[in-house]
């Protein structure tokens, strides 16, 4: 029986060794320059097949009986910006979305400028990046309506949304940005958006990740390109190494 | 006894064989990296955080002290050092699986996902090439789908395995039928499998998928699904090590590395009638 027992013993320590050796191989080439960059490539053979797979097609819509009873927030919950604390003392009646950048009618619309574009309303499932999901009842207007209200011009690639929550910002391709389930949402299950989800404006993209559906939304601008905002890598949360591209 | 060698693993399946070695055990660690973003599983299309049935957590004691506390279904069992708290950096930490088993080590879902969807390609792509070759070659009718008489004799395959009398001689030289049900479950079963599961996490791809999301139950069902599916991964790696060891570690190792599998024989000798 000792070979046996010496033998496992050699090959369980060696199974160990390895193991080691790897996972430790595997952070030092996570510290390194290159490896992110080639890590992250494959990310772009994700989104090519994605788009190639489902093109347009629509993420499933729920029933009201499969409304989560408490749509998780995450990220910041409560801006501390002045500006913010301001328009929220007065329930957001003095708010304004901006639209600008590569567009030819800036536009600054209030709230209930908004309600009056053609309203959506749908039950979709919240991804976050983290693992955990909820389904939430959103109201709002199709970003699209809002692009065509501002007429993007034809060097316009990227939408770009600016924050209240400081240095928040998150980017979308026109593609994206144009989709029917795409919306800019004011209401969460028949309720003003709480401050903690996002008040009185937030992002709905609920065929990426959470971390693209930009809260407290201030300023949408049209770009050419993101290589110039924030740390360039077109959000947040990319900056910090994320996907741009989170449909995954 | 005379030793027969034979040409047992074609040049192309023992590189696609490291190929899927390499690749799962990065699956692995970075799946544990983005598991730890959110410690805990549930059933359904959303998470109800008030109900997971399985959660590796942390509790702190009286005196401030780290508890590691796994609840699996209505059982709590403490699992200090090992799941919900393990020591980093020489401190106990709450962490769902400890440092060594994730990638990168520490606390890092952006790098962990980067390691994941790079490493899910490969294997998929090396999945499909290894159905593909098995399908020409015959590989796969030839020595993985049992035989009618392997069928028939799986009732004492199954007792042989358990006393751990394994084939050998010419009986070695092919599959028995445990072998040949066990990777064919694991090659169909759990690497087909946990390849749909994840792509049922995919919030793009359940626009095309939320029939097979629904099939199992929701978005949340498919993540604990991919999860103990890679369990199954964990335990088909622990069974073949032990079964590699047990019937001949060199013969097997030499096998799949350079393809040569080394048999038993009886040596006939001719007799006076």
């Amino acid at each position: 029986m000792k070979p046996i027992t010496n033998r496992r013993r050699f090959l369980l320590d060696s199974l160990a060794l390895t193991g080691t050796v790897m996972l430790g191989g595997c952070d030092g080439i996570s510290r390194t320059e290159w490896a992110p960059k080639v890590l992250n490539s494959a990310t772009a053979l994700s989104r090519a097949a994605q788009r190639a797979l489902t093109g347009d097609a629509m993420v499933e819509e729920f029933s009201e009986a499969d409304i989560s009873p408490w749509f998780r927030p995450n990220g910041s919950t409560d801006p501390a910006s002045v500006a913010y604390r301001a328009l929220a003392a007065n329930g957001f009646r003095d708010y304004r979305l901006e639209v600008g950048g590569l567009v030819t009618h800036p536009l600054s619309l209030s709230l209930d400028q908004l309600r009056l574009l053609p309203n959506r309303t749908q039950i979709t499932r919240h991804d976050c990046v983290e693992g955990w999901s909820v389904i939430g009842k959103w109201t709002g207007v199709q970003l699209s309506r809002v692009l065509q209200l501002a007429q993007p011009n034809a060097a316009a690639r990227y939408v770009v949304f600016h924050c209240y929550d400081d240095g928040y910002y998150e980017s979308l391709g026109l593609d994206s940005a144009c989709h029917p389930q795409t919306l800019l949402a004011w209401e969460l299950n028949d309720k003003p958006v709480p401050i903690a989800n996002g008040a009185p404006l937030r992002l709905r993209v609920p065929r990426q990740l959470g971390y693209k559906m930009a809260k407290y939304l201030r300023r949408i601008d049209l770009v050419a390109s993101f290589k110039d905002t924030g740390g360039g890598n077109g959000g947040y949360w990319e900056d910090q190494g994320y996907q741009w591209y989170a449909g995954i | 006894m005379q030793k027969r060698v034979l040409y047992r693993h074609t040049l192309p399946l023992r590189i696609m064989h490291w190929v899927n070695a390499v690749c799962l055990l990065i699956l692995l660690g970075s799946g544990l990296q983005i598991f730890n973003a959110h410690s805990a599983l549930y059933w359904g299309q959303g998470s109800d955080f008030h109900h997971p049935w399985l959660i590796l957590g942390a509790t702190s004691d009286g005196d401030g002290s780290l508890r590691g506390v796994t609840m699996v279904g209505p059982y709590r069992f403490n699992t200090t050092g090992w799941l919900g708290v393990s020591e980093m950096d020489g401190a106990p930490t709450e962490r769902g699986f400890p440092n060594w088993a994730t990638i990168p080590g520490p606390q890092w879902l952006a790098l962990g996902r980067a390691w994941h969807f790079f490493f899910a390609w490969i294997f998929a792509i090396n999945g499909v090439c290894f159905v593909a070759y098995a399908l020409w070659t015959r590989h796969l009718i030839r020595d993985l789908v049992p035989t009618r008489k392997d069928w028939r004799g799986i009732g004492r395959s199954i007792v042989d395995h358990a006393l751990l009398r394994h084939p050998c001689g010419e009986a070695a030289a092919r599959y028995n039928v445990l072998q040949r049900v066990a990777y064919l479950v694991v090659i169909f079963g759990l690497g087909g499998g946990i390849v749909l599961m994840g792509l049922a996490m995919s919030p793009r791809m359940d626009s095309v998928l939320g029939w097979l999301v629904d099939l199992v139950g929701g978005r949340q069902s498919a993540r604990s699904i991919h999860f103990l599916l890679a369990m199954g991964f964990v335990a088909f790696f622990l069974i073949h090590m032990f079964e590699v060891v047990i019937t001949g570690l060199g013969n097997n190792l030499r096998s799949i590395i350079t393809g040569r599998y080394a048999i038993e024989v009886e040596t006939h000798h001719e007799t006076d009638h």
